[in-house]
């Protein structure tokens, strides 16, 4: 159940997160040496643009990665296809995004 | 543990519907195969057990069990290498239907060949020279590395993405598909990369080498699915392979 366009999908998808992630983890080690609070970093993180097109992009492409990844467990485990398939692919990539979208926004904005 | 010198052999009766297990006594030789030991029971225990064979030497693909719960070709199994204690359990392949006994309906895998884009499409007729190939090309080493395939259905039935998926084309026939887009004389490559594309196409694929692991042939279907995948990917954005 995964045609080559949702495999392209899935795989740029995890291209783009790979170097997000490093980043992600490298900027993390670095900025807690120095024993930052959490409100120290969220007065850096808020009102940033860089920070939340990074987090942003994140958490489109693991919502869309999750999903297709997810559609095909669904599809094998339980032998869900068609229009159900493609509707849960759907839904879970939209419960994904907006939970992804509310921690960037109360993170990056003021 | 079975008497010294003899074997216990369960063998599957039955369809893909309802069956069992029954068991046989079989005597040990030195140098045995799965098969002989299948052909015994049905020459001296039970004439009615069906089950197929022709060429005995791994040639013809048609004498795949599961023996042991594991997919082999039963002609250039020994017994040896594959019983414990003295017992071996044999069943029809996994992944297909079952007519009867041993024999399984191979129709659902060759359908595969097919809908892979498996059937070769000619560029030339018979008139016409005989089409200059390297042997030392890429892409014919490429087809070389798929063509020794017998058809024997051990990598469908070892395949879980097959189990789970009844619409995936399987190992077997994307590996005939990866040799005719590597074939310069097939006349519909693009049609073959485009048949592997589909929702149960190559992409299906979890790389984990089922397939590559129990090929008695000792192909690598593997590698040819991640040549497609790689084709159809580039593909995508215009490159050619
Ligand atoms: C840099 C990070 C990541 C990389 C490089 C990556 C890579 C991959 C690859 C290559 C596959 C295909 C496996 C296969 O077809 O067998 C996959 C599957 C999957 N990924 Fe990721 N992934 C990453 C992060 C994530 C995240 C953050 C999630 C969840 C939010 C996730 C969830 C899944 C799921 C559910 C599958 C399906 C498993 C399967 O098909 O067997 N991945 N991932
Ligand atoms: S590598 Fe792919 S084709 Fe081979 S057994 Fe695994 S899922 Fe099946
Ligand atoms: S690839 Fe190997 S296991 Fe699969 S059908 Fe061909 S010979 Fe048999
Ligand atoms: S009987 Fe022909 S391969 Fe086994």
């Amino acid at each position: 159940m995964l045609d080559l366009r949702l495999y392209i999908a899935q795989r740029l998808s995890a291209m783009v997160m790979a170097p997000l992630m490093v980043v992600h983890i490298v900027v993390m080690i670095i900025a807690v040496q120095g024993g930052l609070s959490a409100a120290e970093i969220l007065s850096r993180t808020q009102g940033s643009v860089f920070w939340f097109l990074f987090y942003g992009l994140f958490v489109a492409a693991a919502s869309l990665h999750a999903a297709i990844g997810l559609r095909v467990i669904v599809h094998e485990v339980t032998g869900l296809r068609g229009a159900g398939l493609t509707v849960l692919t759907w839904a879970v990539f939209g419960v994904f995004f907006f939970m992804g979208a509310r921690a960037v926004t109360a993170v990056t904005m003021l | 543990m079975a008497d010294n010198g003899q074997l216990e052999v369960s063998v599957w009766r039955g369809d893909s519907g309802s069956g069992r297990f029954e068991s046989f006594r079989v005597p040990a030789e030195d140098n045995q195969t799965v098969l002989d030991v299948v052909s015994w029971i049905q020459q001296n225990l039970a004439g009615d057990l069906a089950y197929r064979f022709a060429c005995r030497v791994g040639m013809c693909g048609s004498c795949a069990m599961t023996v042991n719960g594991t997919p082999r070709w039963t002609c250039r199994t020994h017994v040896k290498k594959v019983a414990r204690n003295n017992r071996l359990t044999i069943a029809p392949l996994a992944n297909l239907p079952v007519i009867r006994d041993l024999a399984t309906d191979m129709d659902p895998f060759f359908a595969r060949w097919i809908g892979a884009g498996g059937r070769f499409v000619p560029q030339r007729t018979r008139d016409d020279p005989v089409a200059p190939v390297r042997p030392d090309s890429p892409g014919r080493q490429a087809a070389d590395a798929g063509i020794e395939c017998i058809n024997c259905g051990v990598c469908h039935a070892a395949c879980d993405t097959v189990a789970a998926s009844p619409d995936y084309l399987g190992p077997a026939p994307l590996q005939r598909a990866w040799t005719l887009v590597n074939d310069e004389r097939h006349g519909a490559r693009g049609a073959v990369l485009a048949a592997v594309s589909g929702a149960g196409g190559c992409h299906n694929c979890h790389s984990m080498g089922n397939c590559t692991a129990h090929c008695p042939k000792e192909l690598d279907p593997l590698r040819a699915i991640a040549g497609l995948k790689r084709a159809t990917f580039l593909g995508a954005f215009g490159k050619e392979i």
